[in-house]
């Protein structure tokens, strides 16, 4: 039996999770339990193993294919005007990783929700959203033209609402739910306004080859015009900011998890939360050309991960503390992209999703044992009771937290490394900015290795400080994940290993960033890197042995008496620096007492009371004629308009 | 425009004809046969519906000009019996016809009174709507304009809600005020022609000076803006959808509204279009307007009803906006709006009728939770929502991207100020899909999720096999259009770009142009509507 064409399998890979959620959407009410399991997590399963076989093929071929490239073609979309956009897929190096990461850890996340899933009455709907989820992100990393992207971006968005809001009986649920949508929104509206001035200087296409071959041209627009691409990355970014959860748009993510925890892992951790960063990366050539959009992109980011790390630190609801967690690691990964070093970011949103979906199913883990406890001050000792939870749960801690020789590591020290080496070609961003990125993101680093410990600590050391649930480890379609995601956590970062001899990471996706990099990137020193090396170790351990000495050992009084000598700054980080608060008070209160404004005054007010009404009342007399004939026999008239049409069509007989 | 004079069989004729003929037999059955009322009526507006599958089968998408044409005299004095279909009338026509027995449908288990003269009033609206739109004589056109306003004056009067007077009185006078001027309007086509012809292709003839044109496209103009509604003329539309029965609203915002925005593009625009070129960066003013100020009203409301009156506003405004942007991809983007509108408002309105029909009320705050009790209706609902949000996969998003990126694309092109003003007007209108998700998940959060707050929403009953079809044949179309735009896109093109070309050959400025140099503007060969329209006005009047 010969192999399926690459094209065959793309097309696999999108279909079976499209399948998956349309029949468990629609014919639930027929299906067995079972039979919805194996839909609901085959359909992943299906697709992780073509993208392999897809991948496998292609390896060996790419590189006699241009860009290392292939594109199915599936039909043409929209035709209209000039507007030429087609729907097809394309395959190449950034497409292969990403692909591979959404229906692996995709598929763990499915096999675990069985488990977790197990006695909810919507089981069905929950598999239906989750593989609609995992369809809508393929079309996001496959699609070829920037729209078909946007469908898979908007599409994410959609199946992140409904799944926060799955268990819609819950108000807080509901509007956590809905607030993500808008915020989202809000995100995709400079998407949209950036694809407007794509798709005019590109002649009605929104082809990212055709993009690129575009850019590449040095008497092209994007070569001359550099106000226009600053404009449309900052645009693009404003989108980013949106899906990625950064500043000012991140308010969204720590509301999502509201959501069950798998969705948590799979969606707001490992693949939805890093779109921004892959748009960022899949556009790595026209973000280039815009050194202030880069200078923000990084800034935005380097600030995001300290801000959210220092909200992380005093968090006490497991899943907060993780969902604050993604939010400053997103950061990083921004701050990588707004360096160039785009292979350095993907690595690390490729690590993360390893070792943060393992964080979050293990803390789904711990909430399952809890009996749906989510405060960490109620837990301690699970350790014992929760081995491989516990293993994998610190192996992933580990990992995030930079301890050496574990995945995070290697790429968290990669950005860190490529943030002094930026260079500042234009001349129009001060170069004593690396060294402020590069001090937040160190800040942050220690900031995350301190607060990860925490949680790993007052979960799982200790005694056990309530007794109202009876812990116990769960089963094993839960604990195979964790396991297999753990493995993932620590040896991820072999891939990219800070030798250009052994860096498989950078050799496979140089088609794709090579060219951008080396515009923008100075090579540093190996000795640089090796030294950068030792400082973030120090820095990892300086944040474990604090986060031991404050919640293990003689610190213990410690955290309390910080809180209460410095209760403003206490207050502030527990509230999330108010940012909440600030947007309701600016933003939605006005806009909607505005709106009530605009209709009771305006509308029902001037518009209908004095301008439609006031001359109306004047031709009251013929109102009131009107009145008669439609109180009056109805049937009369009715005829009266049958037969008047009638005559009026027969008349030119 | 020219005609294809090909012998056919008069499908537009028939289509028209068969809801008139159900109406002829309804006026003949007693009054208390019900059943009988529903069956011929339901009957007689799928007959047309099957009909018009042949205008669709026959229509060719690569003429420009109108197809199917039967022309027939019709009185002395000039007025003749000319229909025809054409790419800008077709997808109207034929959602005409689906919509019509899907609403029809619905109104089974709601219309109990008075059913007889209900039907006839229904199947009369659809043949008077049908006529409108494919009429080719401006007389002929307006008298199924006019008509067209008595059924729904009716439905809405006889078979409305409590203030259904008040709506309906409003309705009528409001409509038939912009109509009045129309009326003068088409006399004086008619006159200024020689007074021998009503036909639109001789009306596209008719020579006039930028004076005579801003008088008359300020005449038609009002009618039609009215009809849309546009801001500040839409306060008829909130207290007719209130008041109306369910299937009067569905018919209101699914077709009658369209016939404001199909008069601006059939006749205002390429008839007068130097003051449509005038009068076109106010109008976009006020669909912008229409889009913002429509969203955060309907974000006010408390009465689902008026929150999709409201959303209505804004949805016109994309269509109108596209319009007057007059780039190709933003015309035939406002052509399908048009239709995505009419399926997904009618689909809204429906939803809503089926919630009034359990409980008797329009009022957001007494639903809540009941996506548990109502899961196929919170499927249908969510669905719809989306659509009316314009999510990328359904039909909205098609049209008010090519709205957009057209009207983005003649910004870019359009030199100085103008093109900035549309710049300014085209990143407002954008926030739209974000104010659009703002209410409408609003609602849907209130009506469908959080608690069951009222006890008598425990139980109620979800959407029946009959309501289950009506709404589930709107949702195929949803993804339909949403996924393969192209075949109703493609009916669009030819017909959209000769008309765009049209607008700039009957330009004043082009013509005097013209005749300075003595030939032919090299804008004039056939490649010229590639050239946004705007950009061949202010260039050639710079020169």
């Amino acid at each position: 039996m010969s192999m399926p064409s690459i094209e065959t399998l793309l097309v696999v890979v999108v279909l079976a999770p499209l399948v998956g959620a349309v029949l468990n959407g629609l014919f639930s009410r027929f299906l067995k339990h079972s039979t919805v399991s194996l839909l609901g997590v085959g359909a992943p399963v299906v697709a992780f193993a073509a993208a392999l076989l897809a991948v496998i093929q292609w390896l060996p071929l790419r590189a006699s294919l241009p860009d290392a490239s292939v594109t199915v073609m599936l039909f043409k979309w929209i035709e209209a005007g000039p507007i030429v956009i087609d729907a097809s897929l394309y395959l190449d190096p950034l497409s292969a990783v990403m692909i591979l990461v959404v229906t692996g850890i995709g598929s763990l996340i499915h096999l675990y929700s069985v488990g977790y899933m197990h006695d909810d009455s919507s089981y069905a709907r929950y598999f239906s959203h989750l593989n609609l989820f995992t369809f809508s992100m393929l079309l996001l990393v496959l699609g070829r033209s920037l729209l078909l992207l946007f469908v898979g971006w908007e599409g994410v968005g959609l199946c992140s609402y409904l799944l926060i809001g799955f268990w819609f009986t819950d108000m807080d649920k509901a509007i956590a739910g809905k607030k993500a949508f808008i915020v989202n929104r809000i995100g995709d509206f400079g998407f949209l306004l950036a694809l407007f001035f794509l798709l005019f200087h590109l002649n009605g296409t929104l082809d990212v080859p055709s993009l690129r071959q575009a850019v590449a041209d040095p008497t092209s627009v994007f070569n001359t015009d550099t106000a226009m691409v600053t404009l449309v990355t900052l645009l693009l970014f404003v989108g980013a900011t949106g899906k990625s959860a950064q500043i000012p748009l991140y308010v969204w993510l720590p509301d999502a998890m509201a959501g069950p925890t798998p969705v948590s892992a799979l969606i707001h951790a490992a693949t939805m939360v890093t779109a921004g960063v892959y748009m960022i990366a899949r556009l790595n050539f026209l973000f280039v050309l815009a050194p202030v959009s880069m200078a923000v992109i990084a800034s935005v980011g380097a600030v995001t991960a300290i801000f959210a790390a220092s909200i992380g630190l005093v968090q006490n609801d497991i899943k907060k503390v993780l969902a604050y967690s993604t939010v400053s690691q997103l950061g990083y990964m921004i701050l990588g992209v707004g360096v160039g070093a785009f292979g350095a970011g993907v690595f690390h949103l490729m690590t993360h999703a390893f070792f943060k979906a393992c964080l979050f199913l293990g803390a789904g883990s711990v909430i399952h044992a809890m009996a749906g406890e989510q405060d960490i001050r109620k837990m301690g000792g699970l350790a014992k009771k929760m081995p491989f939870t516990r293993w994998t749960f610190l192996i992933s801690t580990m990992a995030i937290a930079g301890v050496p020789f574990l995945s995070g590591f290697f790429s968290k020290d990669e950005i860190l490394f490529k943030t002094l080496t930026y260079h500042h070609v234009s001349g129009v961003v001060p170069e004593w900015l690396s060294v402020v990125w590069f001090a937040l993101a160190l800040g942050a680093a220690l900031m995350t290795a301190m607060y990860m410990f925490r949680l790993y600590f007052l979960t799982f050391s200790g005694e056990q400080r309530d007794h109202h649930a009876h812990p116990h480890e769960s089963p094993a379609t839960m604990t195979i994940p964790l396991v297999v995601l753990a493995i993932g956590a620590a040896l991820a970062g072999y891939l990219g290993l800070p030798d250009p001899s052994l860096n498989v990471w950078e050799h496979l996706l140089a088609p794709v960033f090579g060219a951008a990099e080396e515009s923008i990137l100075a090579t540093g020193s190996h000795a640089l890197e090796l030294g950068l090396m030792g400082v973030s170790t120090v820095v990892a351990l300086t944040g474990i042995g604090l986060a031991w000495w404050l919640y293990r050992g003689a610190g213990q009084q410690v955290p309390a008496r910080i809180a209460a000598s410095m209760s403003g700054l206490h207050r502030l980080l527990s509230n999330k620096y108010y940012v909440d608060e600030i947007y309701d008070t600016l933003v939605i209160r006005p806009l909607k007492a505005y709106a009530h404004f605009l209709w009771k005054w305006i509308d029902v007010g001037l518009i209908d009371g004095i301008m439609v009404n006031g001359p109306a009342r004047l031709l009251s007399a013929v109102g009131g004629a009107g009145r008669r004939l439609a109180t009056g026999d109805v049937q009369g008239y009715a005829a009266a308009l049958v037969v008047g049409l009638a005559v009026i069509v027969f008349l030119f007989l | 425009m020219g005609i294809d004079t090909r012998a056919v069989t008069p499908f537009l004729t028939m289509t028209m004809l068969l809801p008139l003929v159900g109406a002829l037999l309804l006026a003949m059955i007693p009054a208390d046969r019900a059943r009988a009322h529903r069956g011929i009526s339901l009957v007689a507006s799928i007959g047309a519906f099957l009909v018009s599958l042949s205008i669709w089968t026959n229509f060719n998408p690569a003429l420009a000009g109108f197809q199917l044409v039967e022309d027939h005299a019709w009185l002395a004095f000039g007025a003749r019996y000319t229909v025809g279909v054409d790419g800008i009338s077709l997808l109207l026509v034929m959602l005409t016809t689906l919509l019509t027995p899907l609403t029809i449908l619905s109104t089974f288990g709601a219309i109990k009174q008075r059913t007889r003269e209900f039907h006839i009033a229904m199947l009369v609206l659809e043949t008077c709507m049908l006529g409108t739109l494919l009429a080719m004589d401006m007389l002929l056109f307006f008298v199924f304009w006019e008509i067209m306003l008595v059924p729904m004056f009716l439905i809405i009067g006889v078979w409305g809600g409590e203030r259904r007077i008040y709506a309906a009185v409003k309705f009528f006078l409001y409509t038939t005020i912009g109509s009045v001027l129309m009326f003068v309007g088409i006399l004086y086509m008619y006159l200024q022609g020689g007074g021998t012809s009503f036909a639109y292709l001789d009306a596209l003839k008719t020579g006039l000076d930028l004076r005579e044109q801003l008088w008359l496209f300020a005449a038609f103009g009002l009618a039609f803006a009215i009809k849309v509604p546009l801001f500040p003329f839409h306060t008829w539309l909130p207290d007719a959808h209130v008041e109306a029965p369910t299937a009067g609203s569905v018919i209101l915002a699914g077709v009658l509204l369209k016939m404001g925005t199909y008069g601006f593009l059939r006749f205002a625009i390429p008839l007068f279009p130097d003051a449509a070129g005038t009068f076109g960066l106010p109008i976009m003013l006020l669909a912008v307007v229409g889009v913002i100020y429509g969203s955060l009203v309907a974000w006010a409301q408390d009465d689902v009803k008026k929150l999709v009156a409201y959303s209505s506003v804004a949805h016109l405004g994309f269509v109108m906006l596209g319009m007057f942007a007059m780039t190709a991809e933003a015309v035939q983007g406002s052509i399908l709006q048009m239709v995505n509108h009419g399926i997904s408002t009618g689909a809204l309105f429906l939803l809503v009728g089926v919630l009034y029909e359990r409980r008797h009320t329009r009022l957001i705050a007494a639903y809540g939770g009941i996506a548990k009790p109502m899961k196929v209706f919170a499927f249908f609902m969510v669905v719809i929502t989306l659509s009316s949000i314009g999510l990328p996969g359904t039909n909205g998003f098609i049209g008010e991207f090519l709205i957009l990126a057209g009207t983005f694309r003649e910004a870019l092109a359009t030199p100085g100020d103008a093109g900035i003003a549309m710049m300014v007007l085209g990143v407002l209108a954008s926030t739209g899909i974000v104010l659009g998700a703002i209410y409408m998940l609003t609602m849907v959060r209130k009506v469908l999720f959080g608690p069951i707050t009222h006890a008598e929403n425990e139980h109620l009953q979800d959407v029946t096999f009959r309501e289950g079809f009506v709404l589930g044949t709107l949702v195929v179309l949803v993804f339909w259009i949403g996924l393969f735009p192209n075949p109703f896109l493609s009916r669009t093109s030819a017909s959209v770009n000769a008309l765009l070309e049209t607008c700039k050959s009957r330009m004043v400025q082009h013509r005097l142009i013209s005749q300075a140099d003595g030939q032919a503007s090299p804008q004039a060969d056939g490649l010229a509507y590639e050239r946004p329209y705007r950009v061949a006005l202010h260039g050639e009047v710079a020169e």
